[in-house]
């Protein structure tokens, strides 16, 4: 291919590629921009003008003291984190044995467990919800019940199970025969031996597990009824009906939600856009 | 090898997982098609049994086609543009130019950010005095109820679905694009094949599987879309944007009708089982060494 063609192939690439990326984020660019507008401005401007003229962080200001966006940002990371950690011990604990061992019923297991990612949530919240109330894990009980409701229907996940599964699967049986050999008991193999090999499984499901707690919203918009318990994407939701016309006091709060979410992705992008774990994100 | 754990180590390891999913999802994946088959429309706390009357009254309730036009409608427009689209945009990163990473970032930022916050993002778009209004206007077209017209509404909520699947689906793509020879594309070039015939005959041969496994976990999550209508729509207006999960939300914690809500999910079970069984042994066999 000479020179010219490939510039100009690469010149369509770019432009197709430029618009695509403005569009993703125009969104989220617009409600920046009319977070930043003053009081002195019209919002609702012709033509609407992307950068402020009448530029302030008054909004900013405004929301923060009027909604507790510290509060609902430390329930998003107590819900958020409880659930990583009981999929990360659930998962690995569960994941061996149906890597590992023989016994009866491992068929049995293993379908059901496969069973489980047919069903989707959404079919089975309702009775998901009245055995929560039974056990008395809603925040009417007190705050800890409350968390406890919100992290145990999601504190394990076939998807984790499999993951973890796969990782044991590959690791050489000789590992086990040397610890054993050594005098280690099965627990100690788990521990000592085995789960430092699949560090990297483990990462990935924590990741996912949490991009997937952090942006849950039908469950706790379910069980959640004091405002204090709210998770961010429950307590962003309210601010529209908090502000109902207010949308530069909306558009702060959502971005100000937004933050740490995109501090977290551009941390850990190698694991989001390596295409290595492609479809670890529940759809 | 031998072996060296006890008889009873095996379920130990897998109680904990087991005592959770028992609960959180054994008995009510029972209990749903359980309570599919009680009345609570006239007392909450007093069931009786009712047969198939739910299931009929759903049938007989002009909701409940509405419901499935929507859902329809959600999976002819969101899901060959979300097989297809994604594809075209991988092939075209999935190449030595410079930028790529920024591009991968900024496309695949959209499923990362909560889909409250896009929705609300979209909502302030579709205001009616609202910057895509505005953009009509510039083309001489009058502004429309994004919103709030029946006849639009549905779309406006299914191109937030579309916008924020691109870069997760375009991500599957790369993955299945790093499996193609190389070598294929060179005997391209040297018959000189421009990039449509390259692509068609090349790439989209070889990926297959993938296309067919987006479509799948596409329609599936299609089907549970929930927090986008709540957010913008609340389903409405006039049930134009009602789709089975909300209708479900609704029935059971608004109004309560236990056996109804029930009755509709048992419905939305069986459709999400028929395209999980096709995804999982038809697509994801190895991912489970089935």
């Amino acid at each position: 291919m000479d020179k010219f063609s490939k510039y100009t192939k690469n010149f369509w690439i770019h432009l197709i590629l430029i618009i695509v990326s403005v569009i993703s984020i125009f969104p989220f660019l617009w409600l920046l921009s009319t977070s930043l507008k003053g009081a002195g401005e019209n919002i609702f401007a012709y033509p609407p003008a992307i950068i402020p003229k009448d530029f302030t962080w008054a909004n900013y200001v405004g929301v923060w003291h009027k909604v507790d966006l510290m509060r609902y940002f430390i329930n998003s990371m107590i819900v958020a984190g409880g659930t990583v950690l009981l999929n990360l011990i659930l998962s690995s604990l569960a994941g061996y044995p149906l890597a590992r061992m023989e016994f009866k019923g491992k068929k049995i297991a293993f379908f059901s467990i496969l069973a489980t990612i047919m069903v989707p949530f959404q079919a089975i919240m309702l009775p998901v919800y009245l055995i929560t109330l039974k056990l008395h894990l809603v925040d009417t009980v007190n705050d800890t019940m409350g968390f406890i409701g919100l992290i145990m229907p999601f504190a394990v996940s076939a998807f984790g199970i499999f993951l973890m599964r796969q990782a044991f699967l590959a690791i050489p049986r000789e590992m086990e025969e040397a610890a054993i050999v050594d005098g280690c008991n099965v627990f100690q193999v788990f521990w000592k031996v085995l789960l430092p090999m699949v560090k990297p499984s483990l990462a990935v499901l924590a990741i996912f597990t949490f991009i997937g707690s952090w942006g849950e919203f039908l469950w706790p918009s379910i069980v959640l009824t004091k405002e204090a318990m709210y998770t961010l994407p429950v307590g962003v939701n309210n601010l529209q009906g908090m502000f109902s016309s207010n949308w530069r006091f909306i558009a702060a709060g959502s971005i100000i939600s937004t933050i740490p979410i995109i501090i977290f992705f551009l941390a850990m992008q190698k694991y989001f856009i390596s295409g290595e774990n492609e479809g670890a994100v529940k759809g | 090898m031998y072996k060296y754990y006890g008889k009873r180590a095996p379920y130990l390891f897998l109680l904990p997982a087991a005592v959770v999913l028992i609960l959180f999802f054994f008995i009510p994946f029972f209990q749903t098609i359980g309570l599919s088959f009680l009345d609570y429309s006239s007392n909450i706390y007093h069931a009786g049994f009712a047969g198939l009357k739910n299931y009929i009254d759903i049938l007989h309730n002009p909701i409940f086609y509405k419901v499935m036009f929507n859902t329809l409608l959600y999976l002819v427009v969101a899901v060959p543009i979300l097989a297809i689209f994604p594809l075209f945009l991988a092939i075209l990163i999935n190449q030595k130019i410079r930028g790529i990473t920024l591009y991968k970032i900024l496309i695949y930022l959209p499923v990362i950010v909560s889909i409250v916050v896009a929705a609300i993002a979209f909502k302030w778009l579709y205001a009616e005095q609202g910057i895509l209004n505005y953009l009509l206007n510039v083309m001489h077209i009058n502004s429309i109820g994004w919103l709030t017209d029946p006849k639009y509404a549905i779309y406006s909520v299914i191109i937030v679905t579309i916008w924020k699947g691109i870069g997760y689906y375009m991500m599957i793509y790369l993955a299945a694009l790093m499996s193609v020879p190389k070598e294929l594309y060179e005997a391209c070039d040297i018959d000189g094949a421009n990039f449509w015939i390259k692509h068609l005959t090349v790439t989209v041969p070889h990926i297959m599987p993938t296309i067919a496994l987006v479509t799948t976990i596409s329609s599936i999550s299609a089907m549970k879309i929930f927090a986008e209508i709540y957010v913008m729509t609340k389903g409405g207006p006039l049930n134009s944007t009602k789709t089975i999960v909300y209708y479900i939300y609704e029935k059971a914690f608004e109004n309560l009708d236990l056996g109804y809500a029930s009755a509709m999910a048992v419905i939305l079970l069986v459709i999400v089982m028929i395209f999980s069984l096709i995804n999982i042994f038809c697509f994801e066999r190895g991912k489970y060494n089935l």
